[in-house]
């Protein structure tokens, strides 16, 4: 037992940072330095970029072009990932259908599939949760009747991150049956958003951004060819797919940074004559934030070393959930404390890259509270933290 | 980076999990923390014989490596059947001020001792006015021709009752606040001057107050050098702090899984009340909760084993994380128990009590989130 980094590891740490260092594009990591926000072509470009390397594919098995990394060079590379705010890889394609492709689908899906989605020339984006259908996901409305060689999709799917963008969406989609709760009827569905009959429509949430969308299905025509598996097998497939994907949810190496950001601002900010972070009520406040944080960092890389040894990431990682977006979101209530006035004002435009009007207050202020509206989402998305707690109440209390 | 244990540390683990389970149900436990000696020989003839007490010292002092890892397998193990033995008094701070200050003469008696089973420390640190300070001793050592006079009163000294050896500060020089003039003695329990007044912990093990009334020790009885003892005694209390944090870990994991077993069994409205999501979710915190302990715990095992200036960072972040955990996790526990929880006769609220003494030990979480915030 020991909390060293190995000499291969402090090497492979250097090698991590020369990279960043040299292949962060520049325009990218200026707007990462004043939080502005990042565009489709930032993304794109910065996976690609990644996939060069053959680093984008953290997770996947190496034989579909994965890292193979072990769970301490992941945390090495989220940390440094982290400290130079690089984004984080889209994770539709990459972290949520890639892995039901390569674990449960054909032969032809995975070669049709995954090299696109490793090259980041695809966009993907999720068609899970509906308008009736949300925490009671289950319940889900939108069918996908056969008809001959091809289903008929009618639905709406909604939340759709970043789905305006999208080239393909994955759904889950009733084959069969209309009872409601029959998880057995739900089916996994890959569909071409180009496909007729589909139409986008955007939500605009807390801070004005387009961040998700609702699509609205009629009568599309999807080939049979593109179910993942067997029919009616959907739900088990996502299930599976969601216990792997809920490490790295914890958001870790990034609350750490923003943690770090925190002090620095409020060691700048000036409180009754002396620095903010001077005073005790609120260094206090962010001692037990960063306390919690650290153990939540341990359990992190708890889960991590089991899932190496072969383990699955059982329904702990809901814990990872859980605490992850509370402390996110209780730091971003901290840096709405430090701007205090300057997160009242809301200059939109001020987010975008290439602004030259006037600022309004410092950058970090304008941002606090847009990015306290806007993250209250994360414990409410991914199943929400009460689900999560459902889950933990289920499958370890036995509840 | 590695957090598998070890095979010895499973086979250590494997063990003390077995007396707990076999050995040390609860009603026998009830009847040593109200019998007279309150501890049992029985048990710690054995702790010696399985070598338990070897653990927190080093191969070169005669023990199995003195790891904190070692410590945190044991202590966890300890924490679940909450064993009143008084491990964490002799074996831990005894022996850990002994091997960290003594020198060959007395590391050779007294750890010999520690680990055959055959003594019985009480470390004296705290005083009436001293809370958390550990700079702050009224306590005066002075000087006479064959050794020391001391004069002052020891508080709260865990297994103070039961200990044929005391260790206590005392001032050799400077005044009560001074980080320096800190030192240490070895006291006889029987020696002249000594005043014991044992009684009993609100968790069923023992302490005392202790009054030193011109006691008269030998030179040979100072343990370091003298004036510097600051530095071993906190650096031994990392260590209790850290012992105690793992046993939290072991009674906080036995508190929320005899809770949830509780609700299965118990029906009111004609269902289980496990049923009940008010319940339910209030039983996944205290599950979230013992977890976290768990890895913060792990965490800072590793870092005292790693040495160097995290350490003390590292203890204060597990002390807050424990100390929120314990008390939560206590609390809910009884809560959910309704009135049985309340009782003596059930375990439950034996397990909240020493949880809720452990936030108390050796700062508690208001003290350690001030002291992490400042390093």
């Amino acid at each position: 037992m020991n909390v060293e980094f190995s000499s291969e590891e402090l090497a492979f740490q250097q090698e991590v940072r020369k990279f960043l260092k040299e292949k962060l594009p520049a325009k990218i990591s200026e707007k990462a330095k004043h939080e502005l926000h990042f565009t489709k072509e930032d993304f794109v470009q910065w996976q690609q970029i990644l996939a060069e390397q053959g680093w984008a594919a953290v997770n996947w098995p190496v034989e579909y072009g994965g890292t193979g990394w072990t769970p301490t060079q992941k945390y090495i590379w989220s940390n440094e990932c982290a400290k130079v705010g690089a984004p984080g890889v889209i994770p539709f394609g990459m972290s949520m259908v890639a892995p039901v492709i390569y674990s449960f689908g054909s032969e032809e899906q995975k070669q049709r599939f995954l090299p696109d989605i490793l090259g980041s020339k695809v966009w993907w984006c999720q068609g899970y949760s509906e308008p009736n259908a949300g925490s009671d996901l289950a319940s889900l409305k939108t069918t996908a009747v056969r008809e001959g060689d091809e289903y008929v999709v009618n639905g709406t799917k909604t939340w759709t991150t970043l789905g305006q963008h999208a080239d393909w969406i994955f759904c889950l989609v009733r084959t069969a049956g209309s009872d409601a709760k029959n998880q057995e009827a739900i089916s996994f569905l890959l569909i071409d958003m180009k496909t007729p009959g589909i139409n986008v429509s955007p939500i605009y949430l807390l801070d004005e951004t387009r961040e998700v969308n609702e699509i609205h299905f009629d009568n599309v025509r999807v080939p049979v060819g593109n179910i993942i598996g067997e029919e009616g097998k959907g739900w088990t497939y996502a299930k599976v797919l969601l216990t792997h994907e809920r490490t790295g949810i914890a958001g870790v190496a990034k609350s750490k940074e923003a943690i770090a950001q925190v002090k620095q601002l409020a060691s700048e900010t000036s409180h009754f004559g002396q620095p903010l972070m001077e005073d005790s009520a609120f260094a206090q406040k962010v001692a037990a934030l960063e306390i919690d944080l650290l153990a939540l960092e341990y359990t992190d890389l708890r889960t991590l070393a089991a899932v190496s040894t072969g383990k699955a990431p059982g329904p702990e990682s809901s814990i990872l959930k859980i605490k992850g977006t509370e402390i996110a979101q209780q730091i971003d209530e901290l840096k709405m404390e430090i701007a205090g006035y300057y997160a009242i004002p809301f200059v939109k435009d001020q987010f975008e890259y290439g602004f030259e009007g006037p600022m309004v207050g410092p950058g970090a202020a304008a941002n606090s509270a847009p990015a306290y509206f806007n993250h209250r989402k994360t414990t409410i998305y991914g199943g929400s933290n009460e689900v999560q707690k459902n889950i933990i109440c289920k499958a370890v209390l036995g509840l | 980076m590695d957090f598998s244990l070890s095979e010895e540390q499973q086979m250590l683990q494997d063990s003390v999990a077995k007396f707990v389970h076999n050995d040390y149900d609860f009603e026998s436990r009830m009847k040593v923390v109200k019998g007279d000696d309150g501890y049992s020989k029985v048990h710690w003839k054995l702790f010696a014989e399985l070598g338990w007490l070897m653990v927190p010292f080093t191969e070169e002092e005669g023990g199995l490596g003195g790891s904190a890892a070692d410590l945190m397998v044991v202590m966890e193990e300890f924490g679940k059947g909450i064993v009143i033995e008084p491990f964490l008094a002799t074996a831990v701070i005894g022996g850990g001020l002994v091997a960290g200050a003594g020198n060959d003469l007395q590391k050779g008696e007294l750890i010999a001792g520690i680990m055959d089973g055959s003594q019985q420390i009480a470390f004296g640190y705290v005083e009436p006015q001293s809370r958390y300070d550990l700079s702050d001793v009224a306590t005066q050592a002075e000087k006479t021709d064959s050794g020391y006079r001391l004069n002052g009163h020891k508080a709260v000294v865990l297994n103070g009752g039961i200990a044929n050896t005391l260790i206590v500060s005392a001032r050799t020089s400077g005044s009560q606040a001074d980080a320096d003039g800190i030192s240490l003695f070895v006291v006889d329990a029987d020696a002249a001057g000594v005043d014991v007044q044992s009684y009993r912990t609100q968790d069923g093990a023992r302490a005392a107050e202790i009054k030193l009334n011109n006691v008269e020790v030998s030179a040979a009885s100072l343990l370091g050098a003298e004036g510097q003892a600051l530095p071993v005694i906190e650096s031994v209390l990392q260590r209790a702090t850290l012992a105690i944090c793992a046993e939290a870990v072991g009674a906080m994991e036995v508190a929320y899984q005899k809770t949830v077993e509780y609700t299965k069994t118990r029906v009111q409205f004609g269902v289980p009340i496990a049923k009940f999501q008010a319940l339910q979710h209030r039983m996944a915190d205290m599950f979230v909760e013992h977890q976290q302990a768990k890895s913060i715990v792990l965490m800072a095992a590793m870092k005292l084993d790693q040495g160097g200036e995290g350490a003390a960072k590292a203890i204060s972040a597990m002390k807050v994380c424990v100390g929120k955990a314990a008390r939560a996790v206590g609390q809910e526990a009884v809560q959910i128990h309704g009135g049985i929880g309340v009782t003596d006769e059930l375990d439950v609220g034996h397990y909240f009590k020493r949880l809720t003494m452990i936030e108390l030990l050796f700062g508690n979480t208001a003290y350690h989130t001030q002291n992490f915030a400042r390093l």
